[in-house]
């Protein structure tokens, strides 16, 4: 029989070592809270006010570069080791619905107090499972002084005359520079213009449209740009700086969104500071549409403290907190009544927004969406780099994200069978 | 001509040392360095004005100390509860005579054909329904009872004498006194080498803490390394001083350990 | 000879192995099987949501997979790595063995831990200290070949480059680990074969050729062998430095399965990943090991 001082301190010492491992959370209710990006680095400031409402209560945010989001939000809810609640891309809500892993929202599901594109995006089969928390659209950020010295004083609203002021700004500008940054790891520029020229992306019954003639048209002319060197077919990650070569004039103009406002306050200096402006997306014809983007909140099912949660959902949401998170990050308020804040409505960079969000369209609502815009960054960087034609490109694209959509076929059908009589 | 050649391999030999020093000699030059400085063409070698600002920040703001513990928790963890199973095990199928021993044995000996990667799927399920998944025990559980490591004691506990064994059992002791009070230390050095390299192994290991850590009060110093790439990539010298964190334990470990370390690898392969 | 023992000595074998035979069948073997398993399911996504969404599917798997571009791609990357990378490493670590065991070498023991302690590191975070020595304008490496005139590379930036810098980065950081291996290796080797071969008037090259190859057999073998498979699973220098990029070109297998299985949740799918990874990795070490056998006559 095993006895002896020294196998028990063994184990003893064992213990001591993978106790503390298996550490149990203190009395006092702990919120769980994940946050992506920016708005990570910023929410730990906001939610201290709920913390003095609710005595006793701690609200610990971790944050989540927007990078590994994703994976660690899925990874989360396969292992049974969900947050109490999280921000949510609006793009990734029907995957999380889908597993079942979000908790209805209460609240009216038309509410007036947010832009109705963006509310929609949070209704799956008539339940709310998000609410809105920041709206999210893609505009042009460029160089004024830039797009004058080429004989531009606004920014055009047709692709031609966009193309037009591209060209411009190359010929007065040096080696290694270009037009527009448009990093071929980014997929909302040539799905915006694939929107923009009426392509559904992925139709209804299940099968990728990339092939379509309205994408083709849209790609043709992202494409044009490589080719034309209005823009380099590099990653972001080449770019170590992308506000200092912003500002060396690298480049003139970015498709990019809200969170870039404050960025670019902080990292330009601050002589540049009138030389950026912000103007909606030029169309085929005219003002295009962009993204209908932006982050939710949304609660875990299997929270502890889902009360809780939903109550600093609730204080988030309150328009003066989303005036407090505009001014902190530059994110725009979900909310319409924030907008009246006077520091949104003299905030001359937000215009463009306000008025591209009169004009936005969402991307399609499928669990595979996220997996899909992989695909298609995959296929623009092939053609950008020239290593495919634009044409076979778009083919192998539809042709993986039929194969992405084939359970959900499957599926769909399964459905459809046993529903019919 | 013979002293030609000598100081020739010298030569040689001083430009690989270089060679393999001096990115560490870099990462840890950079990170002394001015935020923005190590971002220009060419890089600067040495910091112009050395600064500790990144290293406080590490350990102020980014809560560095938490990750170093729980680094700390299952590397020792990981480590003591290997050199005990192991132990065990390959003291046991050295010198204790049971039915099938055998057959087992070389059962464990194919399944180290089998890379570890193939069960990593299939094993994350088992622990989320073990309870396991986000846990530090979980982070431990590859390195609990590495087949190799028995390999090891096994053939090291096969030179320990019958006799001394027998005259134990003679005297009335119990086969985990005999453990204890014989084997143990006898089979020290070599367990000695296994928990330097089982250490090393857990406090460097990437994959499986990425996967099965989601809360970041959790995470090895490797899996938060990672994660402030996401945010931080562009703060080159906070970045390198964050490595200079990950790696100095174990480089530190491995100056006053080199012994195990190479004569673990040299003996270990000799015999192989 | 097992039997016998008594029954004490066989109650306490039985109780020392079970600790480690418990750990190994549950969290080794078992989870094998599963991935076995799960290899003929398309469990994924929908099935974590509502189990009855999966369907047993055979070989189905296996035949996607081989029509999945991605999977050659990733096979190719990886086959670059193992055929290229894999010997580099074997070579350099071999050049610095007999470097440091040549006998007017003084001071071994620093030459021998000053290359040994790159293994040492973590990968993680050397593999962000590459990514920032690669850097196209701010990097070390080329402000360093800058200085013959040469460059500058976008390393991992240039599809062409990716992967020789992934390369680098690994024999960089393994080469000492062989090293040590084949230096115990030399010192096994008698003297008295160098001086019976010098007596016969061998010059340098000769002895290596016929002396310290031939007794070096075994160990290269080994030395290959586990190189082989290390260098079939790499996985983190790939996603730190360019999560699978520039194009592709650095996606090697272990990342395309762990992106399937980790980030998409096509855990069936990525199941049959793994296994052809496994069979590949079996395959290697057989024809390994068959070449030496041959070698011997």
């Amino acid at each position: 029989m095993p006895a002896g001082g020294s196998a028990a301190r063994f184990l003893f010492l064992w213990g001591l070592v993978a106790l503390p491992a298996c550490a149990r959370e203190p009395a006092d209710p702990v919120l769980r809270f994940w946050a992506f990006g920016r708005e990570g680095e910023v929410v730990a400031e906001l939610v201290r006010g709920f913390e003095r409402e609710h005595p006793g209560v701690r609200v610990r945010v971790q944050q989540i570069p927007w990078s590994a989001a994703h994976e660690k939000v899925l990874t989360a809810i396969v292992g049974r080791a969900t947050p109490d609640l999280a921000q949510m891309g609006n793009t990734w809500i029907p995957e999380m619905a889908a597993l079942g892993a979000l908790a209805p929202v209460d609240g009216p599901v038309a509410d007036s107090g947010y832009f109705p594109g963006i509310l929609a995006t949070n209704i799956i089969d008539d339940t709310l499972f998000g609410l809105p928390w920041y709206v999210d659209t893609r505009v042009l950020f460029y160089r004024k002084d830039l797009l004058a010295r080429a004989g531009f004083d606004s920014m055009p609203t047709t692709w031609d005359g966009w193309r037009g002021a591209m060209l411009a700004i190359k010929r007065n500008a040096g080696p290694g520079q270009y037009a527009i940054f448009l990093p071929t790891n980014e997929w909302p520029p040539q799905v915006i213009l694939g929107l923009q020229q009426g392509s559904p992306l992925i139709d209804e019954q299940g099968f990728g449209a990339f092939r379509g003639p309205e994408f083709a048209r849209a790609f043709d002319f992202l494409m044009s740009l490589y080719q034309d060197g209005l823009a380099a077919p590099v990653s972001n990650n080449t770019i170590a700086n992308l506000y200092q070569e912003f500002a060396r004039g690298t480049f003139a103009m970015y498709i990019s969104g809200p969170w870039n406002l404050g960025e670019f306050r902080r990292r330009l200096p601050a002589d540049m500071q009138d030389d950026w402006g912000t103007a909606p997306l030029p169309g085929p014809d005219g003002p295009g549409v962009s993204l209908a983007g932006g982050s939710s909140l949304v609660v875990f099912r299997g929270s502890k403290h889902a009360d809780l949660a939903h109550q600093l959902v609730a204080y988030l949401a309150r328009p003066e907190q989303q005036i407090r998170f505009y001014r902190l990050t530059g994110d725009l308020p979900a909310r319409l009544e924030a907008w009246n804040d006077p520091a949104l409505a003299a905030d001359a960079e937000a215009v463009a927004f306000r008025t591209q969000l009169t004009r936005v369209v969402p991307t399609p609502m499928v669990p595979e969406w996220e997996q899909a815009t992989t695909k298609i960054m995959d296929f623009t960087e092939a053609a950008a780099r020239g290593q495919r034609t634009p044409a076979s490109a778009l083919a192998s694209l539809d042709a993986a994200v039929d194969r992405l959509l084939e359970r959900r076929r499957y599926l769909l059908e399964r459905r459809r069978v046993a529903a019919a009589p | 001509m013979r002293r030609l050649r000598a100081v020739l391999l010298h030569l040689v030999l001083l430009i690989g040392v270089v060679l393999a020093a001096t990115p560490l000699i870099w990462m840890v030059s950079a990170s002394l360095m001015r935020p923005g400085e190590a971002n220009s063409s060419p890089p600067p070698f040495l910091p112009a004005q050395p600064t500790l600002e990144h290293y406080r920040a590490l350990f102020t703001s980014l809560s560095v100390g938490r990750y170093i513990v729980n680094s700390l928790l299952v590397s020792v963890g990981g480590t003591l509860g290997a050199l005990l199973i192991v132990g065990l095990a390959g003291y046991a199928f050295a010198k204790l005579r049971f039915r099938g021993r055998q057959p087992v044995f070389r059962g464990l000996l194919a399944a180290m054909v089998i890379p570890g990667q193939v069960a990593m799927l299939p094993m994350f399920i088992l622990l989320r329904e073990l309870g396991l998944v986000n846990t530090l025990v979980g982070a431990m559980i590859p390195f609990l009872a590495p087949v190799y490591g028995i390999f090891l004691v096994r053939q090291y506990a096969l030179s320990i004498p019958d006799d001394l064994l027998q005259a134990a059992r003679l005297d009335g002791a119990t086969e985990f006194q005999i453990f204890r009070l014989i084997v143990l230390p006898g089979i020290a050095p070599v367990l000695a080498t296994l928990g330097v390299f089982t250490f090393l192994g857990a406090w460097n290991d990437f994959m499986w803490p990425l996967i099965i850590l989601s809360d970041d009060a959790k995470y090895t110093l490797p899996v938060a390394l990672a994660n402030l790439t996401g945010e931080h990539v562009q703060d080159v010298e906070l970045m390198m001083s964050g490595a200079v964190v990950t790696v100095l334990p174990v480089f530190i470990a491995f100056l006053f350990l080199q012994r195990y370390y190479i004569q673990g690898i040299m003996t270990g392969s000799v015999k192989g | 000879m097992t039997v016998g023992g008594s029954t004490a000595e066989s109650r306490a074998g039985w109780a020392f192995v079970t600790p480690a035979l418990a750990l190994i069948g549950i969290f080794f073997v078992l989870p094998v099987a599963g991935a076995f398993v799960l290899s003929f399911t398309d469990f994924d996504l929908y099935s974590i949501g509502g189990p009855g969404n999966t369907r047993f599917v055979g070989l189905a798997n296996y035949r996607d997979l081989l029509t999945t571009p991605l999977f050659w791609t990733a096979l190719r990357n990886t086959l670059y790595f193992v055929l290229v990378g894999g010997p580099l490493s074997v070579a350099v670590s071999l050049a610095a063995a007999l470097l440091v065991n040549a006998r007017t070498v003084r001071l071994k023991p620093f030459f021998r831990a000053a290359f040994f302690a790159p293994w040492v590191t973590t990968l993680v975070a050397v593999a962000l200290l590459w990514r920032y020595i690669y850097h196209p304008q701010y990097g070390l490496l080329n402000a360093a070949i800058g200085v013959f005139g040469l460059g500058p590379v976008d390393w991992l930036g240039d599809p062409a480059w990716a992967m020789p810098s992934i390369i680098l980065l690994s024999v960089w950081k393994n080469f000492g680990y062989n090293m040590l291996i084949f230096l115990a290796g030399l010192q096994a080797i008698p003297e008295e074969l160098y001086e019976a071969a010098s007596l016969d008037g061998a010059g340098a090259w000769h002895r290596f050729r016929h002396v310290t190859v031939p007794m070096l057999g075994p160990t290269l073998v080994f030395v290959g062998i586990v190189t082989m498979i290390t260098s079939f699973q790499i996985f983190s220098e790939p996603y730190v430095m360019t999560q699978g990029g520039p194009l592709k070109s650095t996606t090697t297998l272990m990342l395309f399965m762990y992106e399937e299985g980790f980030r998409w949740w096509r855990l069936g799918f990525a199941a049959t990943i793994a296994v052809v990874l496994f069979l590949l990795t079996l395959a290697g070490t057989v024809v390994q090991l068959r070449f030496r056998r041959e070698a011997q006559g």
